[in-house]
């Protein structure tokens, strides 16, 4: 009898216990702590994060414990907490100048104040698998220095700027409201300040393959990673009342700053121009696709030509969220036999008026014969 | 982390601004009104939009019902139902009669909604023109402008290529003789009741942010031709093999892998409705072609 889809509360239920039963998998095994996932799934962590746009480590471990590792589910878990939490204000702009540097490099200098210096990386690393690691063998202490040397590590695009070969830095009112694309429908053209909200919201692959579509031609200029800093800043908000900034803590950060040469046009002489990313936590892959998909978007202010989907304002910030994309591809797991129900039906009568044509067709022919 | 939430989960900040939405998309029948689609705990393209207009709306004394594909039983319409229960608390119902706002999935009920009602629904891609420019800034440019030219265009080019216009859901509409909407993916069956029908019907699109409506007693026109007129599905000689409904929009139920099928009414209600009031399909319909 017709039972297709009769009874789906008792399945779905059905269907959530068995999930947690695989989640959690054998009993025997101990479970995942939030700690573990936070100190040793760091990058799993850090991407919620960002995709997430929410700053909390241990909101993020669970988000990835109670997804299971599946990332973008996690991300849409850490949406939807946090749509719901209130908002009461924006903070002061980050100064990524005074970060305490836990990592920076530059590609375009070989030192310069602040020096190189490496970090914590995979970079410049054989990817052979570690079957200590599988041993669980003892790892070793990071090396350290004596004495910090306290000297400022300021910006590589400051440098550049000193002698006026980069355009300087984008303007912005620091008292205009700070615009919020989850707060706001989108409207197009956006500003930059908001495509680079959506960027940093954006997925990492997407951007990944957005950027790296950029550097093979479609979309114009060579980029080079001006520099890629890490490490913790200060964040602080201005509270009205009392008149001065409060700290509210540090947050971990990664930006790039893109460098790319410019022939200059009608409107911009020669120089060199910028791209941005930044992403919460240390992810360096998206940081640089994020600069380098940035700076394919300012076309328009250049005055480049429109050639490839990188520069597509719209193309980019309607396709760049991992969530929203996720949710309307997988909506097709939906039923849909309705609309499919007036296809079929649409498929068959032109499927009989086809053969009705060929039949005649055919019984032309014989009486030509 | 507090597992109390607001009434019907949106905080009443939200809730304002879009009954703002709401009611500027009331003034503008068949008008796209952007709004500040939150994001829900459900998936985008799973209701989002539908949800939150529902969530907007809903008092508590009003009774609710949810439908996917006319049923009240798919998976969605039951997950949907429950997130309801949970956070607004409101009575639920399955008859159509019953409810004073009915979210909706791909279908319009079968029976006439009253002027006391409110139809919901859920849209995945609120624009007409997408599939003909896929551009945001385009498209709100050709409806500021009524330029439906390549709307036409295309519904004539289906004609020249199979001698009808080959679209089956989703078909294009045009509110009180301004501008022309997307109905949602409802069948083309059910075009005919929304025009001038008594319910408001409003429309809920969460991923692309826009919700638009059409009062009640509109005149909604599916686009058409002089010499080739709108017209719906048609299954002659069919009859629900559950409650012998003609002239309904049917499910086709696979029965057995040797081309065996059955049809049975979409509205699930509908359906229950009839036979409770002692009409009874023939089943043996399917029974003989299984054999």
């Amino acid at each position: 009898m017709y039972v297709a889809v009769k009874g789906g509360e008792r399945a779905i239920e059905n269907a959530h216990r068995l999930f947690a039963d695989r989640r959690r998998g054998d009993r025997s095994v101990p479970s995942l702590t939030l700690e573990k996932i936070a100190q040793q799934l760091a990058f799993s962590v850090d991407r919620v994060m960002s995709e997430g746009s929410l700053y909390d480590r241990e909101l993020a471990a669970l988000a990835v414990k109670q997804s299971a590792g599946d990332l973008i589910e996690a991300i849409f878990l850490i949406r939807a907490y946090r749509t719901t939490l209130p908002r009461f204000g924006a903070s002061r702009p980050i100064e990524t100048g005074s970060m305490l540097v836990e990592r920076r490099i530059s590609a375009t200098y070989k030192d310069m104040p602040g020096g190189q210096v490496l970090g914590p990386t995979f970079d410049y690393s054989h990817r052979l698998l570690d079957f200590m690691l599988a041993a669980e063998g003892e790892v070793p202490e990071p090396s350290r220095l004596e004495n910090i040397p306290d000297q400022p590590t300021p910006g590589v695009a400051t440098i550049l700027d000193r002698e006026g070969l980069i355009e300087p830095h984008a303007e912005f009112d620091e008292h205009a409201p700070v615009e919020d694309l989850t707060r706001e429908p989108l409207d197009f053209p956006a500003s930059r300040a908001l495509r680079l909200q959506n960027l940093a919201r954006g997925d990492e692959g997407f951007l990944l393959g957005m950027g790296y579509s950029s550097q093979r031609g479609y979309a114009r200029g060579h980029a080079f990673a001006g520099e890629i800093r890490m490490g913790e800043v200060e964040v602080e908000f201005f509270a009205e009342e009392l008149g001065f900034d409060i700290p509210l803590g540090r947050i971990k950060v990664t930006e790039c700053q893109m460098v790319t040469q410019f022939k200059g046009s009608a409107k911009v002489p020669p120089q060199f121009t910028r791209g941005y990313g930044l992403t919460f936590g240390q992810n360096e892959r998206k940081a640089m696709s994020m600069a380098l998909v940035d700076r394919a978007l300012r076309w328009e202010e250049l005055g480049e030509e429109f050639m490839a989907p990188a520069q597509d304002e719209e193309f980019i910030m309607s396709h760049s969220d991992n969530i929203q994309a996720t949710g309307f591809v997988e909506h097709l797991k939906l039923p849909h036999y309705v609309d499919f129900q007036a296809e079929l039906d649409l498929v068959r009568r032109m499927r009989a008026e086809a053969a009705a044509h060929q039949n005649q067709d055919a019984s032309y022919n014989e009486a030509a014969e | 982390m507090s597992g109390h939430y607001n009434f019907a989960y949106l905080d009443e900040q939200t809730k304002r601004m879009i009954r703002r939405a709401i009611l500027k998309a009331i003034a503008i029948p068949g008008y796209q009104v952007p709004f500040a689609s939150r994001e829900m705990p459900m998936p985008y393209g799973w209701g989002t939009g539908g949800v939150q207009v529902t969530a907007a709306i809903l008092g508590a004394n009003d009774v609710l019902k949810m439908i996917d594909q006319g049923s009240d039983d798919t998976t969605n319409a039951v997950a949907l139902r429950g997130f309801f229960e949970k956070t607004a608390g409101v009575a639920t119902t399955t008859r159509t009669e019953d409810a004073t706002v009915i979210q909706t999935r791909h279908r319009i009920p079968e029976m006439t909604l009253q002027e006391h009602q409110v139809l919901v629904y859920q849209v995945p891609i609120p624009e007409p023109l997408r599939f003909l420019e896929p551009r945001e800034t385009e498209t709100r440019k050709m409806h500021a402008m009524e330029e439906y030219g390549l709307m036409h265009v295309k519904l004539y080019e289906d004609i020249a290529t199979h001698g009808h216009i080959a679209t089956t859901y989703a078909y294009p509409v045009k509110v009180m003789g301004r501008y022309v909407m997307d109905p949602s993916p409802t069948p083309k069956f059910d075009n005919p009741k929304m025009d001038r029908m008594a319910a408001l019907q409003l429309y809920g699109a969460g991923r692309e942010k826009r919700i638009y409506a059409i009062p009640p007693f509109t005149d909604v026109v599916s686009l058409d031709f002089e010499d080739h007129p709108f017209d719906v599905q048609e299954w002659p000689d069919t009859a629900c093999a559950l409650c012998g409904a003609e002239g309904v929009y049917f499910d086709e139920v696979i029965t057995d892998d040797h081309g065996g099928r059955m049809f049975c009414c979409s509205d699930s209600d509908y359906c229950e409705m009839r036979r409770a009031a002692g009409h009874i399909g023939d089943q043996t319909r399917f029974t003989e072609a299984a054999e």
